[in-house]
């Protein structure tokens, strides 16, 4: 492979100096990265090894209630943390859901949000695609493209975002916190990915030597905690990405739906979150047609790319799905198969 | 050497053969002791990693060569243009084993990911890089992959070597009596072998011998092959290959990069590794063509057969003619007046198919069972009482009987474990707690019984203990185990006290592990291999007046725990060691030989059979599907080790529910690159895709395979398998599955 500098700082100044050269990639749990390097399609002179850095692989609760997750926290302890799988159930039922075991130690939170598409053309250095290569076109609108987008997609690019994590985090309101050259700033994460438009290129918000930091999800996320679910459809189950998922999250007070909080996976280049179907739930007393009118409110604007015109109704089934087990109540113990409609182990909720 | 092929009296076995004994090498696998072919890395070595077509049809117009060769580590590019001449023509196929293969011949591409060129450095990084340098430019062509774009042609082979169509009694005759017909298309794609362990090789030469460290599943075999085409003598091939991480087919046919390497090392004076990566295992070794199956089933009006008529078009190379011999499943399964199998072929873009797991019947065996499913349907039966109106008492192919045939027992058993009655006809009818669909399926299983040939020698040492030696190969299927039991019984000793050595070419043929024969062929050869030279001690005995056995009939002594005695009167008894001892002999070999007896081999059908029942859960709306149990019954002869039998029984119906609703390897139609070319995105089945399995077997004497009574159970459970669970699907959703896998949009 193409040889590169490898580099480990042991703070977050000279990690950013580092990452000031163009060529430099940020490394973190490695697990699409060097899969990436190997296959030639990123080619880095440069790796910084951001997983020395003091500080980033903590979970803390701030003193006005949010809880802020370092880029470093790997996916694997994420959702062993009693106290933040207790207060974001669908977040943790979505990281469970997510990759082997074997992946999820030695992958980070920040890493999830900066992962590649899975698009295979993306993934091949000799196909045309403008996300990798700007410009030579897009083999999978006329190709293998079962799985693409039906949301959010152009003629430019139809990959989806793959990350099981970013989708609850979308719907909770997760704030990212981003350090570059210029300081810190911070985004909603649900803004964090970029729509494919005409420079499918442009993936996410970061510019050019800046790092996800932490993740926070804010004060008022946890109140969600007794009726959260998030469900995810695949062929194979486990180790495979969602064909749809959806992560619902409600707030009822007196039977009545105060608060909903939505968002679909696998649908679009970003972690795609139903605000139009939220803003219709609320004050609505969860039933099956609220439900339905739900997810056919946030599936309005959808489209196949190609052959996957099917993706269209799993993804209203699967976020009606999620609706009525978020408002049955989370279930007292992570099921057994995470995100599974075909869990069998017992569903008794926790805070029903 | 003793003539086994005399017809074969049942032979008693010792004490170590049915016992579930774990794995001999186990220890060393999972502590990093057993070395695989990779982990050689002898003095000197060069590492090779070769560039691959970009695109699946046209001409490699342009290396950058000087771009590669200027990357440091780099120290030789081998092209068509510098390539040296080889003895033999890779595209003649010199053996009925042997496939026309890719060792850069020529410019022309003939599949996307074929070797364009060899990069040997003294890194793996750098031959990595210095592969990537050489960014081949290409003049493409059209490429033709897929049943509508291949060029259909007619076979004159299937399979290895077999007749692409045969027939029995008037087809014609036998749809016009039926009551109804029964007509079912179905597709299966093509699949990969995906063995764990990458195909690899370490090649050195040492004084004009080729020395190989490769994973192989016919180490003997393959010495010509190799030897051809450096014009050297078979016996100056030295084969290692002492495990291999899964073979299914894969590892038992020369590949292109295997020459390359041999070649290389011959070139650059250096040993030479060359290790597949996962990606460019879709390509040059082989893998499992699609079909697209036909059947026209017959049934008069008390749901018995009247015709079958099973067609395949079988995908393959644009060069190569393996063609997946699915049809010929329905030559042996059911009874039928009249059965045609037939085969034409569609030529496409990609590299030759081979055997895999189950060639033929696993494909055959999918379609079948779910033609089946829906004739049963069609007559208004249970699935179960549908086949055991069509049961084959004889071999509806040839009319023999068969050697042994617990089939029947098969269906009851595992009908009964699974709970099978009761269930209703009609799908949609059962849901489980939670209001998923259910639906129960069944399928028949059956594999062919065949044996190679293979050599085996046991010797006998002055301590007592025993050397016994054949170049057997252990896929991580246990034959280190399963042949040592049967070595050991051959010896009348304990496995203690039995060295096995084994996956060295040097060693006696021990034959091909293959076609689930291995147990049957090298367990012969072994076992023969200890009863001559137990014949031989005992010889020594019965003639030494020194011995308590002096006088004894040959036929009287029985070898038993390293000593012989006197049937009837173990007191009159000696150990191996002294009998011995007295002779002053350090050794005492014995040699075997295994193989079919050819006279019961023309008397007599031969096949292993089984019964699958499986459930699935299917949820409503979403059609995620699951399978909550699969319970298999077989029938197999013998069971050597029946932990080891199970564990493969397991393994071939754990490979059948990957087919039934998960593998699929797909082309980009226009570049033939493979879209899902990792184990990422070509899926075969995890642990939560399966709640409970179950596979049961069912005792089986058959006096006429061989002698040990010995059948396979290799890839027996992946037929019969497939067929249940699309079955179930149907009954729990009312969807007939048309192709596989079955995926969700296929159900909405």
């Amino acid at each position: 492979m193409k040889s590169f500098d490898y580099l480990r700082p042991d703070t977050l100044d000279e990690a950013l100096a580092a990452l000031s050269d163009p060529d430099a990639a940020a490394l973190g749990g490695g697990t699409n990265l060097l899969d990436l390097m190997k296959l030639g399609v990123a080619g880095p002179s440069k790796i910084v090894d951001l997983t020395r850095l003091p500080g980033l692989d903590r979970i803390e609760t701030l003193p006005d209630g949010t809880v802020r997750i370092g880029a470093l926290v790997r996916n694997a302890a994420l959702p062993r943390d009693p106290g933040f799988a207790a207060a974001f159930p669908m977040v943790a039922e979505a990281l469970l859901s997510g990759a082997s075991g074997q992946l999820r130690n030695a992958a980070t939170v920040g890493g999830n949000l900066m992962q590649a598409t899975r698009c295979a053309y993306f993934q091949d250095p000799f196909a045309a695609c403008n996300r990798r290569a700007p410009g030579t076109g897009c083999d999978a609108k006329d190709g293998a493209n079962r799985n693409h987008a039906i949301l959010g997609w152009s003629p430019a690019c139809i990959a989806t975002h793959p990350s099981d994590f970013c989708v609850p985090l979308a719907a909770l309101g997760a704030i990212v916190e981003i350090a570059g050259p210029d300081g810190l700033r911070e985004l909603p994460l649900a803004e964090f990915h970029l729509l494919p438009g005409e420079e499918a290129h442009l993936t996410t918000q970061l510019a050019p030597g800046e790092i996800v930091l932490a993740l926070r999800l804010p004060p008022g996320a946890a109140d969600f905690a007794g009726h959260a679910r998030y469900l995810k459809l695949r062929e194979r189950n486990s180790y495979a990405f969602a064909i749809v998922s959806a992560a619902a999250a409600l707030r009822l007070e007196d039977g009545v739906i105060r608060e909903a909080r939505l968002a679909l996976g696998g649908v679009a280049a970003r972690p795609w979150r139903a605000t139009a179907a939220e803003t219709l739930l609320a004050g609505a007393r969860p039933a099956p047609e609220t439900f339905a009118a739900a997810a056919e409110a946030a599936l309005a604007e959808a489209a196949p790319s190609g052959a996957n015109g099917f993706k269209i109704a799993l993804a209203g089934r699967i976020l009606a799905r999620a609706l009525a087990a978020a408002a049955a109540g989370t279930p007292a113990r992570m099921p057994a198969l995470p995100g599974s409609v075909l869990d069998d182990s017992d569903t008794e909720a926790a805070h029903a | 050497m003793p003539d086994d092929f005399a017809p074969a009296s049942h032979v008693r076995l010792g004490s170590n053969s049915g016992q579930p004994q774990t794995r001999l090498d186990g220890l060393a696998k999972i502590t990093g002791q057993a070395t695989y072919a990779a982990d050689n890395a002898p003095e000197g070595m060069l590492w090779a990693v070769y560039a691959g077509a970009p695109a699946g049809r046209g001409r490699v117009a342009s290396l950058d060569t000087g771009a590669a060769l200027a990357h440091p580590g780099v120290v030789h590019v081998i092209t068509p243009q510098n390539r040296a001449e080889l003895q033999q023509d890779p595209d003649a196929r010199a053996h009925v084993f042997a496939w026309k293969i890719d060792i850069l011949q020529s410019e022309t591409i003939r599949y996307a990911g074929a070797p364009v060129a060899l990069v040997l450095a003294e890194t793996l990084e750098a031959a990595t890089e210095g592969a990537r340098l050489l960014a081949p430019e290409v003049e493409p062509l059209p490429v033709r992959i897929g049943f509508d774009d291949g060029e259909p042609f007619e076979a004159a082979t299937v399979g290895i070597g077999a007749n692409p169509a045969t027939s029995v009694g008037d087809l014609e005759a036998g749809f016009a009596a039926a009551e109804r017909i029964t007509e079912v298309e179905i597709e299966t794609p093509p699949q990969y072998h995906n063995a764990m362990e990458p195909h690899a090789i370490v090649a050195q030469w040492q004084d004009g011998r080729l020395v190989i460290d490769t994973p192989n599943q016919a180490i003997v075999m393959s010495r010509p092959l190799f030897a051809e085409y450096f014009g050297i003598a078979p016996e100056d091939v030295h084969i290692r290959s002492p495990y291999l991480g899964g073979g299914f087919g894969s590892k038992a046919i020369l590949n292109g990069p295997q020459i390359l390497a041999c070649l290389a090392a011959r070139e650059t004076g250096r040993p030479v590794k060359l290790v597949l990566s996962r990606a460019q295992m879709y390509g040059p070794v082989g893998h499992r063509g699609a079909t697209r199956q036909t059947l026209r089933l017959g049934t008069d009006a008390e749901g018995r057969l009247t015709a079958l008529a099973h067609h395949s078009v079988s995908a393959t190379s644009s060069f190569d003619d393996f063609l997946e011999p699915a049809a010929n499943a329905s030559l042996n399964t059911y009874a039928s007046p009249a059965i045609s199998a037939s085969h034409s072929g569609s030529r496409w873009d990609i590299g030759t198919p081979g055997p895999m797991r189950a060639p033929g019947e696993a494909t055959g065996s999918a379609a079948l069972e779910c033609a089946m499913d829906e004739a049963a349907e069609a007559a208004g039966l249970d699935p179960l009482e549908f086949r055991l109106r069509n049961y084959a008492e004889t071999d509806p192919a040839t009319g023999r009987a068969f050697s042994s045939k617990a089939l029947r027992e098969c269906y009851r058993l595992g009908a009964e474990r699974f709970g099978w009655a009761g269930r209703p006809m009609a799908p949609g009818q059962m849901r489980d707690a939670k209001g998923r669909l259910l639906g129960w399926g069944m399928g028949t299983s059956l594999f062919p019984a065949p044996m190679s040939q293979a050599l085996a020698r046991a010797t006998l040492r002055a301590d007592g203990s025993a050397l016994v030696e054949t170049a057997a190969a252990d896929m991580g299927q246990g034959a280190w185990t399963a042949l040592a039991q049967i070595a050991a019984d051959g010896l009348g000793l304990d496995l203690a006290q039995v060295e096995f050595r084994s996956g060295d070419s040097e060693l006696p043929d021990g034959g091909v592990a293959g076609g689930s024969g291995h147990t049957a062929t090298a367990g012969s050869a072994l076992f023969s291999a200890g009863q001559d030279a137990v014949a031989q001690l005992v010889r020594l005995a019965v003639e030494d007046p020194a011995s308590p056995l002096h006088g004894a009939g040959n036929q009287a002594v029985r070898a038993q725990g390293g000593r012989l005695m006197l049937e009837g009167d173990p007191s009159r008894s000696e150990s191996y060691a002294a009998v011995l001892a007295r002779a002053g002999l350090e050794t005492l070999a014995g040699n075997g030989r295994g193989a079919r007896s050819p006279e019961a081999a023309g008397a007599h059908a031969m096949f292993s059979h089984g019964a699958v029942f499986a459930e699935v859960a299917v949820d409503p709306d979403l059609f995620q599907i699951r399978v909550t149990r699969l319970v298999g019954a077989f029938a197999a002869g013998r069971i050597i080790n029946p932990r080891l039998a199970e564990s493969q029984l397991f393994g071939g119906m754990v490979w059948g529910l990957g087919f039934a609703l998960q593998e699929e390897a797909v082309h980009d139609r226009r570049s033939g690159r493979l879209v899902n070319g990792d184990l990422a995105g070509y899926h075969v089945p995890v642990n939560a895709d399966l709640a409970s399995i179950e596979a049961l077997t069912v005792p089986e004497e058959d006096p006429f395979v061989n002698a040990l009574g010995v059948k396979g159970v290799g890839e027996l459970g992946i037929t019969g398998t497939v067929g249940a669970i699309a079955n179930a699907v149907w009954h729990a959703t009312g969807r007939r599955a048309r192709r596989f896998p079955v995926m969700i949009e296929d159900l909405l």
